[in-house]
């Protein structure tokens, strides 16, 4: 596994720093513009959903290198008050925010790989992955 | 960070040319609709063909601004939208269908004009 790089969620620049951060990545890896994009708008929703509803967090970036196959892992960790109903908010169109984020059913289409882990009063971790094509 | 924003007759034209955070959109939104309202234009070029992201905020800024802008009684178009860009968004579920578009600033005031019918 290689080493990872983090960015601090706590103001609302921030956002623009991880989504900034995590395009230089993926284009380091080999990624295409698309794919760039791609990755930078699914961290710009994951860190809009930290600063949103836990306040601060953080997200970070690990490259990942299988025998045949590159691609950039994305963990967003925050120690928010979680979610309870997790089937609820992967639903097209559920919003808490009165549709300030296209939610997490946008992420998941941008990424290749989605896993949530949740623990309401806890917080949250999402993993997401895109293989470079 | 305001978005330069600059009056050619009867219009509006602003090009972005950064990378937007949230409280330059909304500022930018605010600024937009001042200055519709103390120039009196009738139509708005939104350019947006340096933006290589839209996320879902961005897009409901820009979205909103065109509604805003109608309310007022200008017609807004946002031009140079990238391929990238709109791809990123049909993925996201966000189709800004009410929303006029154009390839590019040519094009865009070529729409404006006809939406005017000047």
């Amino acid at each position: 596994m290689n080493f990872q790089t983090c960015v601090n969620i706590q103001k609302e620049w921030d956002i623009v720093g991880a989504r900034q951060l995590g395009r230089d990545r993926a284009k380091e890896i080999g990624f295409g513009t698309v794919d760039q994009a791609r990755i930078a708008t699914a961290i710009s929703e994951l860190a809009r959903n930290i600063y949103l509803y836990a306040g601060t967090g953080k997200i970070c970036f690990e490259m990942m290198n299988d025998i045949n196959q590159k691609g950039l892992l994305v963990i967003a960790t925050d120690n928010g008050p979680g979610i309870k109903d997790i089937s609820q908010v992967m639903e097209d169109g559920y919003t808490t925010s009165g549709g300030l984020g296209a939610g997490l059913p946008g992420v998941k289409r941008l990424m290749d790989e989605f896993d949530i882990i949740s623990d309401p009063g806890k917080g949250t971790e999402i993993r997401a992955i895109k293989w470079v094509r | 960070m305001r978005i330069p924003i600059l009056k050619l007759h009867n219009y509006l034209l602003i090009t972005i040319q950064i990378d937007l955070d949230d409280q330059t959109a909304i500022q930018f939104q605010e600024d937009l609709l001042s200055k519709i309202h103390k120039s009196g234009a009738t139509g708005v070029v939104i350019d947006l063909t340096s933006v290589e992201i839209i996320d879902s905020f961005i897009a409901k800024v820009l979205g909103d601004v065109v509604a805003m802008s109608d309310l007022m009684g200008a017609k807004v178009v946002l031009t140079g939208i990238q391929p990238a860009v709109a791809m990123t968004l049909i993925d996201l579920g966000i189709h800004l269908q009410d929303v006029p578009t154009a390839l590019d600033l040519e094009q865009g005031l070529i729409k404006l004009r006809q939406e005017l019918e000047e």
